[in-house]
């Protein structure tokens, strides 16, 4: 059971809102250093996976073992849920990755040359002093890299950073997630397009509520994985209690199919799906 | 002509002690008041504490039936009802399905009406008024006192929770994920909006009080680009208000409560108007040079 240090461990981990899981029976290791993409249909759980890492989703059952370092995950969500109206200057929006090191008092003028240096880095150079609320889209997400890169984690989540991105952003942005992997971060996206994840993403987990295939992406990506988590997310009753699914049902039969041979590190025996179907 | 000016303005206050304790009564909330309103108004919160003033006026009846027109009991009661229903109200929308708003809605109607109702067992009609529209005219030593201490308290405890409100209104998700101060500086933060509508309600009474919180709060968008100006617009505004409405109830007889409110409500429309952060007029004049 014992992970690599700074590692981050799921045993038998489901996760959901209001006793409606979203994420099932995942078990696996992301190992320190990973540069992981997570991939599936929309409503697979990937956000929600994201949050239970950072602690905003409760685990409904098993656990996620995470580096106890303080400060130590960093999380970018969907840029949906940020206040943009708010008047804040775009510096004053990088200075927040500082709460680690200045707390709620101590000053941040010491390090204003770190939070300009990290503006240069993501191409804003020039737009400390515009309120937030003038930047385009593209422009306020390579604000929230900054923010990143002022927090200085080990771990770094992001949801889905490039919707709603144009083009070249996403490739600066890339750029900047292959930099932090080559400084040995973890990294831990959640995305769309297939080709970035293949073309940047050495490892990959394709979730459909439970995961389908964790490995290396070429593997993951295969046209069999990816019709199965369609189906598999289609297939989801909205309604169903924990666990409600009988056995015999589509994913269940699939996690047959695979035989016995199944060699991913998440595969659990027929039964565990059981464990908890008396549940209300 | 200036010197008419002066003493049009300022002349009540020269010749009046009860003028001048309603001054410094209305700059000390001028101080206080308007900086939590911006962060109200920033994060979406201005019926809301339309609401929560509303909700302290049966703590308040309950002081004045036990002791009458006491201050320290009308204080007390009112900090208790106010903080009691905010929390109330939280934990409504948390347990069950209605949303925040509705459940303040409810809840303010309640206290409103259960206030009102309170009062009338043992006081008067005057009396009555005096708790909904305010006293302003005769603040004593203990009130004047009162608000001085609550504009200590509010300036003070702005400054130190300062950063992690801020986060808390950007993007609160954030702040949760790098420390666990967001609940406590939100509960912090209530404390103070109750605190200054309970001052409020000693000068403008419980249905005025949230005035010159949210309206200087609101008007100060209209000129200030960023958190740092919107605090020093709104309370020079504020100010400017309580020296308005005071000179122009005492010159023109009207009641004193509504008058600052007014006045400051006067601000707010004049602002909409010619404000430099998107006024009507600039924006107008805009649309006009982009077509011609």
């Amino acid at each position: 059971m014992s992970a690599p240090a700074g590692a981050i461990a799921l045993h038998g981990l489901t996760l959901g809102y209001d006793r409606h899981p979203a994420v099932h029976h995942l078990d696996g290791t992301i190992r320190p250093g990973a540069l992981l993409a997570l991939v599936g249909p929309n409503g697979a759980g990937k956000s929600t996976l994201l949050k239970g890492i950072v602690g905003e989703v409760p685990c409904l059952d098993g656990r996620i073992d995470r580096p106890d370092l303080a400060g130590a995950i960093a999380y970018l969500p969907q840029s949906a849920e940020i206040d943009r109206g708010f008047p804040l200057r775009v510096l004053d929006l990088v200075a927040m990755g500082l709460w680690r090191r200045i707390g709620p008092w101590r000053r941040a003028a010491p390090y204003r040359d770190r939070l300009i240096e990290a503006l240069g880095l993501v191409g804003l150079v020039g737009f400390e002093d515009r309120p937030i609320g003038t930047l385009s889209g593209g422009q306020f997400q390579r604000a929230l890299f900054a923010r990143l890169i002022v927090q200085d984690a080990r771990v770094i989540l992001l949801d889905e950073p490039f919707t709603g991105v144009d083009g070249r952003t996403s490739a600066d942005l890339l750029r900047l997630i292959g930099a932090w992997h080559g400084q040995g971060r973890t990294i831990v996206a959640a995305l769309h397009d297939l080709a970035q994840v293949r073309g940047h993403f050495p490892e990959t987990l394709l979730l459909a509520r439970e995961p389908v295939a964790w490995g290396p992406t070429e593997a993951v990506l295969s046209p069999h994985n990816l019709a199965r988590a369609q189906t598999l997310s289609e297939a989801w009753d909205e309604d169903a209690a924990i666990c409600g699914r009988a056995a015999g049902e589509t994913p269940h039969a699939h996690s047959h199919a695979h035989g016995p041979g199944h060699d991913h590190p998440h595969h659990h025996g027929p039964a565990q799906p059981h464990e908890h179907r008396d549940a209300p | 002509m200036t010197a008419i000016l002066i003493d049009g303005l300022f002349g009540p206050f020269l010749e009046f002690g009860f003028m001048r304790r309603a001054l410094v009564g209305c700059l000390a909330l001028s101080l206080s008041a308007p900086p939590v309103g911006v962060f109200l108004m920033l994060r979406r919160m201005s019926l809301m504490s339309d609401a929560m003033s509303h909700a302290v006026l049966p703590g308040a009846a309950i002081g004045f039936l036990v002791a009458g027109l006491s201050l320290p009991a009308m204080t007390l009661g009112g900090l208790v009802a106010g903080l009691a229903v905010a929390l109330l109200a939280g934990a409504v929308t948390r347990s069950t399905l209605i949303k925040e708003d509705a459940s303040l809605a409810a809840f303010y109607l309640i206290s409103l009406a259960a206030g009102v109702v309170l009062i009338s067992l043992r006081g008067s009609q005057i009396d009555l008024l005096h708790i909904l529209f305010g006293t302003v005219l005769a603040l004593d030593d203990p009130a004047l006192l009162l608000l001085g201490g609550i504009a200590t308290i509010t300036l003070f405890g702005l400054a130190a929770l300062y950063r992690p409100l801020v986060m808390e209104c950007v993007d609160p998700l954030f702040l949760r994920t790098v420390s666990r101060a967001g609940g406590p500086v939100h509960y912090a933060f209530l404390g103070l909006v109750v605190l200054n509508l309970v001052g409020g309600f000693q000068a403008l009474g419980t249905l005025l009080a949230v005035g010159l919180m949210l309206l200087p709060a609101i008007t100060a968008r209209f000129w200030a680009r960023d958190l740092g100006g919107m605090i020093p617009v709104s309370v020079a505004c504020a100010m400017g208000a309580s020296v308005l409405g005071l000179t122009l109830s005492y010159r023109a007889d009207l009641p004193t409560g509504p008058a600052i409110v007014l006045a400051a409500g006067a601000l707010y429309l004049l602002s909409m108007l010619f404000g430099p952060q998107g006024g009507l007029v600039r924006r107008f004049v805009r649309a006009r040079h982009l077509e011609g």
